[in-house]
């Protein structure tokens, strides 16, 4: 449990935030200059705020009303950096190790070999910052967190810096780091993508203010935050499972309201994933369509629709148990008489759906 | 080097031993000093930066007599410490205090930017990565300024074995206690036929002064090449 209540000023910008999150991975989600680096800097301890109270897991290490404020050094969180921040004059190595003389329970050296050998950087070890790729830089930073033994991580936009297909690389990583330690992770990110994949909680920031916080699910498809999320990023995430791999390169894929035929050309039958599904790329038809190119047409319920910018409006779908976020201009509601409680159709076109959205 | 007289040599080595404790003396204070005005915002820093850059701009002769009404036995700091049995005016430590107080502002400069250019953003990485302020500067920031130590280090023994001004006023001209290699050249042109032993100084001085700055050259490369570099 991370417990934040922030109040802090500085040139003409208010931060006004309280919210509490559970355990796993609580995205700081909204655009830039919102504050997410704020938050995340008076958690690690570099930022002293006007006022606030900051503890995690009960341990408090800020409290200002009690004079408390735990200086960085005695926080014990892991921040990895947008710009990584290696130490140049050391080796991979030694930057790795760093924070190990300073933790109080060290990790032993078969954990050490664990998580470089899951971070793939055994052939790294020796090297200096300056000769590793960015995404290289992006894992060695990783690991550097991991192995000061935090209490928990921050991470701001720790993928920023990289192109799309070195976030391709290192997001597995990011997953596998969620999974396999119980670390509560405070990710900062304006990338619905990166938010989609990783975050159990979203919080969504907003001119230093919270607009909504809640399961990734719950806030991502939520009509009357979408504008929030931005036009073209706006869309909900559902959990699948890989049926079977077709041989045209399209993966079956079991969701909670029936299969669908998504292109992913690696997947394992079996394996859990999260789909984003923008909301722009979801078409309704009251009817059951025939004759239509798009694989896949899932029965859905209108469950809210909610007004956006311009002539169109957001509708939350439910499909079984989970949530899908359309945007359709408000014509096309009125003329097929959409309205809440309805029963319809969502078309999802598979190959609408971006290789970074599913995983 | 035989073509110098004895008392050159004598002048060569004062210089030298004068020039080095001056250099050793003033380095952990230059960096504190370094460190203080590039990275702490405190009440009357303007003042601090000015009193430590003053012997740059003062005439010499000011920053010798300065120093002589505070150290001479009867000054305020020099009565201390006669009590403690240290004399400073009129001997070679003397020399030296003169030689560090001129070269300091050089010093803290050379080092100063060398603290200005690590990122503070890799000290504040340090900080979350357990490491307490202490322990941020002895293995990131201090690791990292090595050139530029070396560069104020060099650049104080060269300014210290040129001292002239503030040294003949503080602590005189005495051969085998106070003459340096300057105050000996001058003292030769002051002699009949001397001029060909100020020309030998002359040529040692160069000599010397040349051979500090390509060997700080040379090595602060190889310590910046090192830091950055790729193959360790």
């Amino acid at each position: 449990m991370l417990e934040i209540a922030l109040h802090h000023r500085h040139t003409g910008f208010t931060l006004d935030i309280g919210l509490r999150a559970p355990d796993g991975v609580t995205a700081l989600f909204g655009p830039s200059g919102a504050g997410k680096t704020t938050v995340v800097n008076a958690v690690a301890g570099l930022l002293r705020p006007e006022r606030g109270r900051i503890a995690v897991n009960g341990e408090v290490l800020l409290d200002t009303e009690a004079g408390i404020f735990l200086p960085p050094h005695a926080r014990r969180v892991g921040y990895v950096f947008q710009d990584a921040r290696l130490f140049p004059h050391l080796s991979v190595k030694s930057n790795l190790l760093y924070g190990r003389r300073f933790a109080s329970s060290r990790k032993d050296g078969s954990e050490i070999d664990r998580i470089v050998e899951m971070l793939g950087l055994g052939a790294l070890l020796e090297r200096r910052p300056a000769s590793l790729s960015g995404g290289e830089k992006s894992r060695v930073a990783l690991g550097r967190a991991i192995l000061s033994n935090p209490r928990m991580l921050l991470m701001d936009e720790p993928l920023a810096a990289l192109d799309a297909a070195r976030k391709a690389e290192i997001l597995p990583y990011f997953e596998r780091l969620r999974d396999e330690f119980q670390l509560p992770i405070l990710y900062v990110s304006h990338a619905p993508a990166e938010v989609a994949r990783l975050a159990t909680t979203v919080a969504l920031i907003e001119a230093g203010h919270l607009r909504g916080i809640g399961p990734a699910r719950e806030i991502l498809s939520d009509p009357s935050l979408a504008p929030a999320l931005g036009m073209r990023e706006a869309g909900a995430v559902i959990s699948g499972r890989v049926v079977a791999q077709e041989e045209d390169g399209l993966a079956r894929i079991e969701t909670a309201g029936g299969e669908v035929l998504l292109p992913y050309p690696s997947g394992q039958p079996g394996q859990a994933l999260r789909l984003r599904i923008h909301a722009g790329d979801v078409t309704l038809s009251v009817p059951r369509p025939a004759g239509l190119s798009a694989l896949n047409i899932l029965p859905v319920v209108i469950k809210q629709i909610r007004p956006a910018d311009g002539p169109s409006v957001y509708l939350r779908l439910a499909l079984g148990g989970e949530h899908l976020l359309a945007r359709l201009t408000t014509r096309s509601v009125s003329a097929l008489g959409l309205t809440e409680g309805r029963m319809c159709h969502a078309i999802i076109k598979a190959m609408s759906v971006a290789s970074e959205d599913v995983g | 080097m035989s073509w110098l007289s004895p008392s050159d040599w004598q002048a060569v080595a004062l210089s030298l031993k004068v020039a080095g404790w001056a250099t050793a003396l003033s380095l952990p204070p230059g960096v504190f000093m370094a460190y203080a005005l590039a990275r702490w915002r405190f009440p009357g820093r303007g003042l601090v930066n000015g009193v430590v850059h003053l012997p740059l701009i003062l005439p010499p002769v000011v920053t010798g007599y300065l120093l002589l009404i505070g150290f001479a036995p009867n000054g305020v700091i020099g009565g201390v410490l006669a009590k403690l049995g240290i004399t400073l005016a009129f001997t070679w430590r003397g020399a030296a205090l003169a030689a560090a107080v001129m070269a300091f502002p050089l010093m803290v400069r050379a080092i100063r930017l060398a603290i200005e250019a690590v990122d503070p953003k890799l000290e504040e990485a340090a900080a979350t990565l357990g490491a307490s302020r202490l322990w941020v500067f002895a293995t990131i920031t201090l690791p990292l300024i090595v050139p530029g130590i070396l560069a104020g280090a060099i650049t104080a023994f060269a300014k210290a074995m040129g001292e002239f001004g503030a040294t003949i006023t503080f602590v005189s001209n005495i051969p085998g206690q106070t003459q340096t290699l300057p105050l000996a050249i001058y003292s030769q042109l002051q002699v009949p036929g001397g001029e060909a032993s100020a020309a030998r100084l002359a040529a040692v001085s160069v000599t010397l002064a040349l051979g500090a700055l390509l060997a700080s050259e040379w090595l602060a490369r190889r310590i910046a090449a090192r830091i950055a570099g790729g193959n360790g």
